[in-house]
């Protein structure tokens, strides 16, 4: 059975390793700040008894007053997930350290949250639009878009 | 003793275009690769040909409204699809699924996984270049897989049969005689099918060692289903994280140690096996009952977050849905198999010829309207 | 363009994105209207003339008896159209024996699937492609109206918009059965055109 681990307990590991990475943590979730975002990941994925090597996906949604951006990882060795989100607050320019160095599979899954969102992953080796072309103007999924 | 001039010649990459429309790719997919000669260098997929805009849709509609959407995801294995967003609403709402309804659903899962690895065997030799020989076989099996699917729920490719909280409607009675002819044929046919392929030269000599996956960079890409089983993942949701009531049933999940072509196809005959045992014991021990549990029309789930997957036949489909207590998500986003699966493409082509690529993009076995939505 | 000695070819990647966005913007912008179904033969059922009706016959004949459809596949309805061409509902007897890779070989695009903006200009393409005598059968109601997705701010609401067509064939997918009798009602079409043109006026009888 694949365990969910309690955000509580590795909010403690994170914050003790990497001290004010944290903005907030649930039950289910780890609400990291936006700069630490990298250390975090790199954290969670190289520690011995964590050891999150599967990217299972990233999304992003949008709650008006910022946009929530969410990572669920998973380990295929101790069969553990977590979710880690991050708030833009930044409504004309969001904008987020980008995991696709740590993880491949980040890659085409970052590039459909900007091209849909519009959220820029800064340090993505090729962040352009995915879905749609490339005169088309705005991104559909957000609130406030209209057509 | 003569000395000859070689005469070098001098080459350049170009980069030649494999369009949308193409008989080969499988539904409207673009690949710009850059060839030496006939070797690819590099390989960069344009997808979004095919994009609908279905996440967007979901925010329109209510949560039942939402199922015949899901059936045009993955349009070869729908019910897989709408299992996935009931089981993420259900785990939203806490509806607890009646036994005969679960027991159907069970039945309906593992038969769409025949269906679609039929569809995968098939069109991956069509590929291979045994020219529709194989595809036509493995369709007329699958043809009989969809008559039963009409006989359930009257369509033969967008079911719709899935309901948040049960099935729609329960089995006719001539059904379970059918499954058990059919399951019959089936065991047979997969012996026959091996029989002619397994030990084939040309398909050995085309698929064996090559677009090698290896185990590090699919984990990396996470990879899901036969394609990562192939390179030597032991990960199946079904045993893994058990949904619905796989952990009543006894099976085996499939793995190969290579990661090549052929192992792809070896992992997807043995899963088709393995399904045929689930089903026989679904088919015994199936309960009477209502088929759906009491829930209203138009439900409103508790405001939070939920995200339900299932192992569907061609890796882990997921959904991811927020709501806000209202009768339309607020939020639905749909981990998309295969477009995660083709995150490897590029690593596993490079430096094999045009032909090999055609080869290794049919066995990681892709749908389009799952990669665009 | 000028090729400098730090490029390593002609357009990159970005100029390609550039340019094919800029195209299917234009082809947005331009169709919005449907374009009329070809109807003319509705008129001319009444002129009918005994020595060339034989001519036109045999060429209906022999063009609606092997018509050879283009692979053009883009989503769901694709399954169907695979169904029909099948071993169970075999669309071979009826002469569509061959799926043609190649648009320059073919006379028939049944259009299987959703039809979005970033395709557009490709379908347009393949079917400026094809040579006369063409025809084109919208399958499915995403083809017919854009269906399910019409709301959707991607998807082009029906093929009309972009190719003129033939015979419509509503369902979601439709069956087999039906798009055999969408290919029959089209053989019935082809039978009705009139391939050699009209006599001069002074020639024609009872004028």
């Amino acid at each position: 059975m694949t365990v969910a681990l309690s955000g509580k307990d590795i909010a403690a590991r994170v914050e003790e390793k990497l001290p004010g990475s944290l903005e907030d943590s649930g039950d289910d979730y780890l609400l990291v700040k936006a700069d630490s975002l990298v250390a975090v990941a790199e954290f969670l994925k190289n520690t011995e008894s964590l050891n999150f090597d599967y990217f299972n996906f990233v999304t992003a949604v949008d709650y008006y007053s910022y946009f929530e951006v969410v990572y669920r990882l998973e380990s295929v060795e101790h069969n553990h997930s977590i979710v880690i989100k991050t708030r833009c607050y930044d409504r004309d320019n969001p904008a987020v350290p980008s995991l696709a160095g740590l993880w491949q599979g980040a890659n085409f899954q970052e590039r459909e949250v900007y091209d849909l969102m519009g959220i820029k992953f800064e340090g993505h080796p090729n962040l352009k639009r995915m879905f749609l072309w490339d005169g088309f103007e705005g991104h559909p999924l957000r609130k406030d878009w209209n057509k | 003793m003569t000395t000859t001039e070689i005469m070098t010649l001098k080459t350049e990459p170009f980069v030649l275009n494999f369009g949308p429309v193409h008989p080969s790719t499988h539904g409207v997919y673009r690949m710009r690769t850059t060839l030496d000669g006939e070797v690819v260098i590099d390989l960069e997929p344009v997808v979004g040909y095919l994009h609908r805009g279905i996440e967007k849709l979901t925010e329109e509609r209510t949560y039942g409204g939402i199922i015949p959407l899901t059936d045009r995801l993955d349009y070869i294995s729908p019910m897989s699809n709408n299992l996935a967003y009931c089981l993420a609403v259900e785990k939203l709402a806490g509806i607890k699924i009646p036994e005969r309804a679960e027991y159907i659903r069970v039945i309906m899962a593992e038969l769409q996984r025949l269906a679609n690895h039929c569809i995968a065997v098939g069109s991956f030799l069509n590929d291979a270049g045994a020219y529709f020989t194989p595809f036509m076989y493995t369709f007329r099996e699958r043809e009989r897989i969809v008559d039963l699917f009409e006989m359930v729920c009257g369509q033969r490719l967008t079911y719709n049969y899935m309901r948040i909280g049960g099935v729609s409607q329960d089995i006719p009675e001539e059904f379970l005689p059918a499954l058990n002819k059919l399951l019959d044929r089936l065991a047979v046919f997969i012996e026959e099918y091996e029989t002619l392929l397994k030990e084939n030269e040309i398909l050995l000599a085309r698929s064996k060692g090559v677009g090698i996956l290896e185990r590090d960079i699919a984990i990396a890409c996470g990879m899901s289903g036969p394609v990562a089983r192939a390179s030597g993942i032991k990960r199946d949701l079904r045993k893994d994280d058990p949904y619905s009531i796989y952990d009543r049933f006894e099976f085996d999940i499939a793995t190969c140690e290579n990661g090549d072509c052929y192992d792809r196809y070896r992992v997807r005959i043995e899963e088709m096996r393995q399904s045929l045992c689930i089903l026989r014991q679904a088919v015994k021990d199936i309960p009477g009952g209502p088929v759906k549990a009491d829930v209203p029309h138009l439900i409103r789930p508790p405001a939070g977050e939920a995200y339900g997957h299932l192992e569907a036949p061609k890796g882990e489909l997921g959904f991811y849905i927020v709501s806000d207590n209202s009768i339309a998500p607020y939020r639905c986003h749909i981990r998309p198999t295969s477009l995660i699966n083709l995150g490897a493409l590029r690593d596993m082509v490079k430096g094999w010829k045009v032909a090999d690529l055609i080869i290794i993009f049919g066995s990681i076995d892709i749908t389009m309207g799952e990669v665009d939505r | 363009m000028e090729v400098g000695e730090e490029r390593r070819y002609i357009y990159s990647a970005e100029e390609i994105d550039r340019y094919e966005g800029q195209l299917i913007e234009d082809l947005k912008a331009r169709s919005t209207e449907p374009i009329p179904d070809p109807d003319t033969w509705l008129e001319e059922e009444g002129k009918r003339h005994i020595m060339l009706t034989t001519v036109d016959t045999v060429i209906n004949w022999a063009k609606r008896s092997s018509i050879w459809p283009v692979i053009c596949f883009p989503a769901c309805c694709a399954f169907e159209f695979i169904a029909a061409e099948g071993p169970r509902f075999d669309l071979s007897r009826f002469g569509m024996e061959i799926l043609r890779a190649s648009p320059r070989q073919a006379d028939l695009m049944i259009t299987a699937g959703t039809l979005t903006w970033k395709m557009a200009p490709n379908v347009h393409r393949i079917y400026n492609q094809m040579p006369e005598p063409k025809w084109v059968i919208a399958m499915g109601a995403c083809a017919i109206s854009g269906g399910i997705f019409r709301s959707s701010y991607a998807v082009v609401p029906g093929y009309n918009r972009i190719i003129p067509v033939d015979v419509y064939v509503p369902g979601c997918p439709p069956r087999p059965e039906a798009l055999i009798y969408a290919v029959q009602m089209l053989q019935k079409k082809i039978a009705r055109e009139k391939v050699v043109p009209d006599l001069p006026e002074f020639l024609q009888k009872g004028k």
